[in-house]
């Protein structure tokens, strides 16, 4: 009890000073490793409030595939003149924004502290409701079941991230390879990583997503996953960014959330119902959205961290 | 046939056209919106009809599962009007936007042309599902998809100027977000659902939902631009192309606008907040003076048009107090007045958007002090301008009008006689900036130079979108009883 108690204790104070440092620090890239270190340290205090599944996306999109973006963004700033000092925050801004931010902090915390005991709760409805999904994992069950609408327009959001990516092609670039050119590199940890971990990275996705069914894991984290396996022989030099028009490329984009949409709408036909599963349907069909689902989502997670093409030099 | 459907096939249908629009590239996205808008508007006039003719809300639970275990679209009066007026403005802009954005037969794809149309599809997926949803987590969904699909229309053309005007958009957009979703946790903690028809039965004025409903109040203001919230609208909204500009101004601010109507008298139906309306009204004064005098002093045409939707937002939320503090007549007179602001300002702002980026495009600047000749060259776009302008000012007969005058009596009926002043001083004002454009654009100048060969066709359609809002005007009151149908804040 106490060791545990001391333990959390620990976990906490480090995801504060963590929190801390990352708005503090002066230089960018201090900020996102600082960002990285403090989504790991989240993820941990997921797992230790028994939210595997939580954590297992904190680590993989929130603090690896964001940490990865905000690097990249780090890069590109490099080149940039610095900021003139007129776009800097004066001091009375910065004591408003900070006094609102305090602010917030303790009417939230108020707030979970007046929260009814025991908290209302949806979980002995989802595990009621369980076998009727033939799914055995709840949380899966909710994501591709009772509230599979989310996750379907979530889906679509992140093809619009991409977009949205592609709308911001500087002049001349359009049409070409997706983000920077990456030089080769020959040697280092990078170099051997990039190498070795792949075909590891692939199967470990694989095995997420297909025991997302019945275990913590699923399609988000096994994208996240599969898009790090594309991106580091990327960021290696040794595999080759797609052009942004290249049509399988936006096939691939567009067939999970087309397929979600789809098979939601032949729910609606055949159940009279969007997102009705037929009786007895509802496991092959929840997997073949998830595999297809997977796919389009790793590669517009890798999509969104190569960045939109630049022009030829 | 099942009714039922139509609210989910209004949200799906655009999310699966633009899911198609990106392998399809931007010749094809473009024709598959062209193809899709008469769709869209037939699904919406569908809604309309049901719920007018059956009085009752159309409602599905997805995938058969109920509340609060799963969740159920509900299309209301209010999604009903709401709908109706995105698919006649989206429709419209759609075929205007084709000259800018268009591809010809062979031509190689543009950036522009392939961002722009799934992102007008997906804005339209997303103001659908912000007004059929009735869970707070799909309203988060929405509000996502809705900022995505705004923020890049804000900065097609690449400027820099442009580009930061998005930026500070996103950054007021997802404070927004982040502060709505915060609210959302703290609500499912407090009554254990997000579904709102069964928050309005549950939830009492416990200090957590109340925390909760501040909070997100305060993220939706900032999406919605209400002063002192509102710094990012006017360059994000101005420059912007005039298409684009259109739908920001008149359609995605609206979106998070009906979400506080869905907290405020949906969520918290059973527990009045006068006071806190009070606060709310208040900036909302506050938005119609001093964003009609900021409009007075532009020297660029599109600016001035972006602060009249600064000032024209804060009358949307005049209709708080009046709904905390009456019931009955009085209720419902104000709650009709805030939705045919709400819809007339649409058709009003989209008008005067596009004519206002006709007639940039035709001078090639838009300085208001160099605009004479304008009525001379083109009296069509000038003549556009001032009907919404007239509708914006609340001149009868105009959809303005009806709106105003209903807050106006229903301010009155109210005993809150404070808010009327503020309704006619802001229609003064508004009168003084349409008249400035009016007034130079009347005067002898220089001709302007030669139009573009498609411009009779966008004349009409920023002619027939300016005409809607003064039709309104003409509309039976009878006809607006459609958007008190399903309101959670009057059924027992």
């Amino acid at each position: 009890m106490i060791p545990a108690l001391a333990a959390d204790g620990l976990l906490a104070a480090g995801i504060l000073a963590l929190a801390l440092g990352c708005v503090a620090t002066r230089r960018a890239f201090a900020s996102a490793a600082l960002f990285i270190a403090y989504g790991l340290l989240l993820a941990l205090a997921w797992a230790r409030l028994d939210a595997p599944d939580v954590a297992l996306t904190e680590a993989s999109i929130g603090a690896g595939l964001s940490g990865v973006l905000l690097l990249g963004g780090v890069r590109r700033l490099e080149g940039l003149a610095e900021p003139s000092p007129d776009a800097e925050t004066g001091p009375l801004l910065t004591i408003l924004i900070g006094i609102g931010c305090a602010a917030l902090t303790v009417a939230i915390g108020a707030a979970v502290l007046l929260l009814p005991d025991p908290t209302p709760s949806l979980a002995p409805q989802v595990a009621a409701n369980l076998a009727t999904t033939d799914l055995g994992n709840p949380v899966t069950a909710v994501l591709m079941s009772f509230r599979a609408l989310d996750t379907l327009l979530e889906s679509a959001v992140v093809l619009l991230a991409v977009v949205c990516v592609w709308a911001l092609t500087p002049e001349g670039g359009w049409g070409g390879v997706a983000g920077l050119r990456q030089p080769v590199v020959r040697d280092g940890p990078l170099a051997l990583l990039a190498r070795v971990l792949p075909p590891l990275g692939i199967v470990i996705a694989i095995h997420i997503l297909w025991v997302g069914a019945d275990a913590p894991g699923g399609k988000f984290q096994a994208a996240a996953v599969l898009a790090a396996m594309w991106l580091m022989p990327w960021m290696a030099g040794l595999a080759p960014a797609p052009r942004i028009d290249a049509r399988w490329l936006r096939l691939v984009l567009a067939a999970g959330p087309a397929l979600f949409i789809l098979i939601g709408l032949g729910g609606a036909l055949a159940e009279g119902a969007f997102l009705a599963y037929p009786p007895g349907w509802a496991k092959p069909l929840i997997l073949a959205i998830e595999i297809v689902l997977t796919a389009s989502i790793a590669v517009a997670l890798a999509l969104l961290v190569m960045g939109p093409p630049e022009p030829p030099r | 046939m099942a009714w039922d459907m139509l609210p989910m096939l209004a949200v799906m249908l655009p999310v699966l056209a633009m899911v198609a629009a990106v392998p399809l590239g931007a010749r094809g996205a473009e024709r598959l919106t062209l193809a899709y808008a008469p769709v869209g508007l037939a699904l919406a006039i569908g809604i309309m009809l049901v719920v007018q003719l059956g009085g009752v809300p159309i409602r599905q639970e997805l995938g058969h599962w109920a509340p609060p275990l799963g969740i159920a679209f509900r299309a209301d009066g209010l999604a009903a009007a709401m709908l109706l007026t995105a698919a006649l403005i989206i429709g419209a802009i759609a075929i205007f936007a084709r000259a800018d954005f268009g591809t010809a037969a062979g031509a190689a794809e543009r950036r522009q042309a392939f961002a722009f149309w799934p992102l007008l599809l997906g804005l339209w997926a997303a103001i659908n599902l912000a007004v059929v949803a009735n869970d707070l987590f799909t309203l988060y969904v929405a509000l996502e998809l809705l900022t995505f699909a705004a923020m890049p229309l804000v900065c097609l053309d690449g400027s820099r100027a442009t580009l930061q005007a998005a930026l500070r958009y996103l950054m007021f957009a997802l404070l927004g977000s982040v502060l709505y979703l915060l609210g959302v946790a703290l609500i499912y903690g407090s009554a254990g659902t997000l579904d709102i028809v069964l928050l309005a039965q549950r939830v009492r004025g416990d200090i957590p939902v109340m925390i909760a409903i501040a909070v997100m109040t305060a993220g939706l203001l900032a999406k919605t631009a209400l002063l002192p919230l509102h710094l990012w609208l006017p360059p994000a909204h101005a420059g912007a192309p005039a298409a684009a500009s259109a739908v920001l101004s008149a359609l995605v601010v609206k979106g998070s606008f009906v979400l506080v109507l869905r907290l405020w008298f949906g969520v918290m139906a059973r527990v009045p907040m006068p006071d806190a309306a009070q606060i709310l009204a208040g900036l909302g004064a506050a938005a119609i003076l001093l964003g009609s005098v900021a409009a007075l002093g532009q020297a660029r045409l599109k600016l001035l048009v972006a602060y009249s939707t600064v000032a024209q937002i804060g009358y949307l939320f005049l209709m708080f107090p009046l709904l905390a503090a009456s019931a009955g007549e009085v209720a419902a007179k104000a709650w009709t007045g805030g939705v045919v602001q709400a819809v007339s300002h649409a058709f009003a702002k989209a008008a005067m958007f596009l004519a206002a980026g006709i007639m940039a495009a035709r001078f090639g600047h838009d300085r208001i002090a160099d605009l004479s000749g304008a009525g001379r060259a083109m009296p069509v776009t000038l003549l556009t301008f001032a009907l919404a302008g007239l509708s914006l000012m609340g001149v009868p007969p105009s959809g303005g009008f009806a709106a105003k005058w209903l807050l106006l009596s229903a301010a009155i009926g109210a005993g809150q006689w404070w808010w009327a002043l503020v309704i006619l001083g802001g229609g003064l004002l508004t009168g003084g900036y349409v008249y400035r454009v009016l007034a130079m654009g009347l005067r002898a100048g220089d001709p302007a130079p030669e139009p573009a060969p498609v411009a009779w066709q966008r004349d009409g359609i920023a002619l027939a979108l300016a005409l809607v809002s003064v039709v309104l005007g003409f509309l039976p009151l009878a006809a607006f009883g459609l958007v008190q149908i399903g309101r959670l804040d009057v059924s027992p």
